[in-house]
């Protein structure tokens, strides 16, 4: 009888504390001029409501189940030397500060809230500024990262850490915060069951959002802009990436997305803008691609010949500059009644379906490939040429690689 | 000059040649932006209008007037008019009109579907070319005095800058493969009108391809307000050029 | 009135003109002749620098004009067989040249009344007969009271009627006291006019004589047979 009614009893208890708790001010003409001596006096289950101010407390560490609140974004300044909020007790939440100047190491990972080794923890409302990592997670579950607003003016990647960084935890939900000028957006290393939701993580130098070993995530209706990557999912499985919005990813190396070594991942209803490279795979197995939209990309899907059994199937290309390239002849995927902008067949049996296939690799992708410099002919009246005699004799493209039924007309979705 | 611009102009946009190319790009810009499915395919169609048909119809119609042209430009001669007001007129009145016909063959159509950036650049390389290669028809009507003659001469050049001369380059480019010729290829696309157009036009459509590896190095130049104001001024250069060698040789010309 | 001064001009290798020398004073009527191809539109274009000469001196009214273009306006010129812009009507090529010329008053439109032409002047150039555009050219070259009157081969494609409506015209503006040169062929057709006889052959000025000295010296009244017998003495 007890041992059944335990649980119930410990959510009684934990409610009751919450209700129950005292509350307590920090502020210059308050009793407690500090947020360390207020937390010293603190029990689990107290709010430490902290008033406008620069606090300079140097390492303040959370140990106790406490909500520590800010009003009107007190300045809570790390003054470059230490990590500003450590993070070590369960149920702590942590809203309205303006986090500044936590401290740079290249031996420890300094962060502006770190947590450790713990569960339930919120970190909400927060404005960190100028910090090495701005939320960093390790052996963490059930915590909620919400409407944080994170920017850094890292310089090189060394010098700066990743906007949101999470290590080896799991049951995550990291939702609508803003993310910039750091090294990744938000970085997932040995992190499962999460969801990355509504974010905004933009000019970062690396990659928005970093997968790494991390498997049976969501993330959607993000939005990454001008990073060095969009997003790069790495030996990872199980991964959905809906909904989300990529754009301006420019450069040498740079993509919507970059799929390495992961299987089983599914990439729906996304939205392609303006990036050098759309989506690049490389060793990616089992990846279902269906209803997103690519437009005005260098390359929309970039598929090198180690992706196997990938399915492209009903999404929208539409003023690409090339729609697919490939580094062999061999090609193990298949396209399915995608919408392709340069397709020129008809439809006579009137089923929105073409009736011959499309072949989604130029001859000019090929020589680029080979000569990149020939790139300044693209577009010249010699170049439309040898595509369209490639179109019709294929000899340097991929036989394979086509669209036997492509679409007539865009698809809509929603 | 205003006076005689304004008999030229009157006299050419009765022409019934030049009636029929407004409609030919009407026809062809409005089927083009309504009729695809999507706009950007409109545009690269549309490119291809700007980088061939204008630049061919420019030659070949100015050269034609030119040599047609012969007696009435004799008939001025001997009017109390300087050579120079009398070649420069023949070339606004003939320009003018033609800028006209692409402005409403073309040019409303561009500004209708392609109320942009874009659509303004289209608008204006498509002058810049018309300009253009009038002034190159202007030449090279002076250089044969036989009118079969000169009809040949600028379909060649034509041929020459639309096609042969990327051919050329595009050879050239597998050849030397292994040097870095990005600089040098920049320099060469100065000497090509059309080319210098496309690139233009490609750093606004392909700017994000243009954005990787070698794509770059075009980018760095191309993509520069520097890059962009000397790109303009060359364009500007085919049209000054070409018109003012023809003047010289006018001048001294027997008619 | 206007002086050519030693006058060189080749076409390529051949000498078109070779070391021209000539005078024409005011209210003189100067007859240009010689076979085909000696030269003679090559001097008169020379005179409006249509031509440009290689070597010498084109002097107007004592001023040297090589290089200039405003003495044109003081010349009314006659080509031969000219082809006019064809989408033009009669009417609009005339206020055309009104306009370039900036004149609208003062003008001398006897001849398009005597060819009457206003009942054409809704027709395009491109329709006209070659003798009409004849007339169109007459007229302009009538229209703006020059000083020197320049025709070349004026009644070449006219009908008798016109034609002697034409020299009629000219023989009234001589009597006015303008300077006239005219190149023909048809000599029977300048009898009454010319003072002096400009004989050219293979760009040459062979002679340059007053027509009483040349009816004096072959006792011919008539200029073509006065012409006959000048290039048998010549010959012989």
């Amino acid at each position: 009888m007890i041992k059944k009614s335990y649980p119930l009893l410990l959510i009684l208890l934990f409610i009751g504390t919450s209700v129950f708790g005292k509350r307590m001010y920090v502020g210059p003409k308050e009793n407690y001029k500090s947020i360390t001596s207020a937390l010293e006096a603190a029990k689990n289950a107290d709010s430490i409501f902290v008033l406008k101010g620069i606090y300079q407390e140097k390492n303040i560490i959370m140990d106790k189940s406490v909500a520590l609140i800010g009003i009107n974004y007190p300045i809570l300044d790390g003054q470059g030397l230490y990590e500003i909020l450590s993070i070590k007790a369960p149920n702590v939440t942590v809203s309205g500060f303006e986090i500044i100047r936590c401290g740079i190491s290249s031996i420890r990972d300094m962060a502006a809230i770190k947590v450790y080794d713990t569960h339930h923890v919120k970190i909400i409302n927060n404005h960190i500024k100028k910090a090495f990592f701005g939320i960093y997670l390790q052996y963490s579950k059930n915590c909620q990262i919400q409407n944080n607003v994170i920017t850094a003016k890292g310089i090189t990647e060394q010098e700066s850490g990743n906007g949101i960084h999470c290590w080896n935890s799991s049951y995550l939900q990291i939702i609508n915060n803003k993310i910039s000028g750091h090294r990744d957006g938000i970085y997932f290393e040995f992190v499962t069951h999460s969801k990355i939701v509504k974010n905004h993580s933009f000019k970062n130098m690396r990659y928005g959002l970093h997968f790494m070993f991390s498997n049976n995530d969501t993330y959607e209706g993000n939005r990454f802009t001008e990073n060095g990557a969009g997003v790069a999912v790495m030996f990872s499985n199980h991964v959905n990436m809906f909904h989300n919005y990529f754009e301006k990813s420019w450069g040498d190396a740079a993509y919507g997305i970059l799929l390495k070594e992961i299987a089983e991942g599914k990439i729906m209803y996304n939205h392609f803008s303006s990036n050098t490279m759309g989506v690049y795979m490389e060793g990616a197995t089992n990846i279902q691609m269906k209803h997103n939209l690519f437009e005005k990309n260098g390359w929309a899907l970039k598929v090198q010949a180690s992706c196997q059994n990938i399915t492209i199937e009903e999404n929208n290309f539409l003023a690409n500059t090339f729609d697919v390239s490939t580094n062999g002849t061999l090609f193990l995927s298949n396209f399915q009644h995608n919408y392709w902008d340069k397709y020129d067949g008809y439809d006579l049996d009137k089923n929105h379906l073409g009736d011959i296939p499309y072949r989604p690799i130029s001859l000019f992708s090929v020589i680029l490939e080979k000569n990149p410099t020939t790139l300044i002919m693209f577009r010249s009246f010699i170049a439309v040429l040898l595509d369209k005699t490639e179109k019709n004799l294929p000899s340097l493209t991929p036989e394979q690689l086509k669209d036997e039924h492509p679409r007539m007309k865009p698809i809509k979705w929603i | 000059m205003y006076k005689i611009i304004k008999h030229i102009m009157a006299d050419i946009l009765r022409n019934k040649v030049i009636l029929s190319y407004t409609l030919l790009l009407a026809i062809a810009s409005f089927s083009i932006f309504a009729l695809e499915d999507t706009s950007s395919k409109g545009i690269l169609s549309m490119l291809n209008v700007l980088l061939m048909v204008v630049p061919l119809f420019s030659l070949i119609f100015s050269t034609i007037y030119i040599y047609n042209s012969s007696e009435f430009i004799e008939l001025l001669l001997s009017q109390p008019i300087p050579r120079k007001t009398i070649w420069r007129s023949l070339y606004f009145g003939l320009s003018i009109a033609m800028s006209l016909a692409f402005f409403l063959g073309s040019g409303i159509w561009i500004l209708v579907f392609q109320a942009d950036y874009l659509g303004f650049m289209l608008l204006l390389i498509g002058l810049l070319l018309t300009l253009g290669f009038s002034s190159i028809a202007f030449l090279t009507a002076l250089l044969a005095k036989d009118k079969a003659k000169g009809i040949g001469i600028s379909i060649f050049s034509w041929l020459f800058f639309a096609i042969i001369y990327d051919g050329i380059i595009l050879f050239l480019l597998f050849q030397f493969s292994d040097y870095p010729i990005e600089k040098l290829m920049i320099f060469i696309s100065f000497l090509n009108p059309i080319d210098l157009a496309r690139i233009l036009l490609l750093m606004q459509l392909d700017v994000s391809a243009l954005m990787g590896y070698t794509g770059a190095i075009f980018k760095d130049f191309f993509g520069t307000q520097m890059g962009i104001i000397i790109s303009y001024l060359c364009l500007i250069m085919w049209i000054l050029v070409p018109f003012k060698i023809s003047e010289n040789i006018f001048a001294k010309k027997d008619l | 009135m206007i002086t050519l001064e030693h006058i060189d001009k080749k076409f390529g290798k051949f000498q078109a003109l070779q070391d021209i020398q000539l005078t024409c004073k005011r209210g003189q009527c100067i007859a240009l002749i010689g076979p085909n191809g000696s030269g003679k539109t090559t001097l008169i274009k020379t005179i409006l620098q249509m031509v440009m000469p290689d070597k010498g001196n084109i002097i107007f009214k004592g001023e040297k004009v090589n290089n200039q273009w405003e003495y044109r306006s003081k010349i009314g010129f006659m080509p031969q067989m000219t082809r006019y812009p064809e989408n033009m009507k009669i009417g609009e090529l005339i206020e055309m040249m009104k306009d370039i010329r900036n004149m609208s008053t003062n003008l001398d439109e006897e001849l398009i009344n005597a060819f009457n032409l206003s009942s054409m002047f809704e027709k395009k150039m491109g329709t006209l007969s070659g003798g009409t555009k004849q007339k169109v050219g007459a007229c302009l070259a009538f229209l703006f009271q020059p000083d020197l009157l320049i025709l070349d081969e004026p009644t070449a494609g006219l009908d008798p009627l016109s034609s002697e409506k034409l020299l009629k015209k000219v023989a009234k503006e001589k009597a006015k006291g303008k300077t006239i040169i005219i190149s023909s062929h048809i000599l029977s057709d300048l009898d009454e006019l010319v003072d002096d006889v400009i004989y050219m052959q293979d760009g040459k000025i062979l002679f340059h004589t007053k027509i009483d000295e040349l009816i004096f010296e072959t006792s011919e009244t008539k200029l073509t047979k006065i012409i006959s017998r000048k290039m048998g003495s010549v010959h012989v």
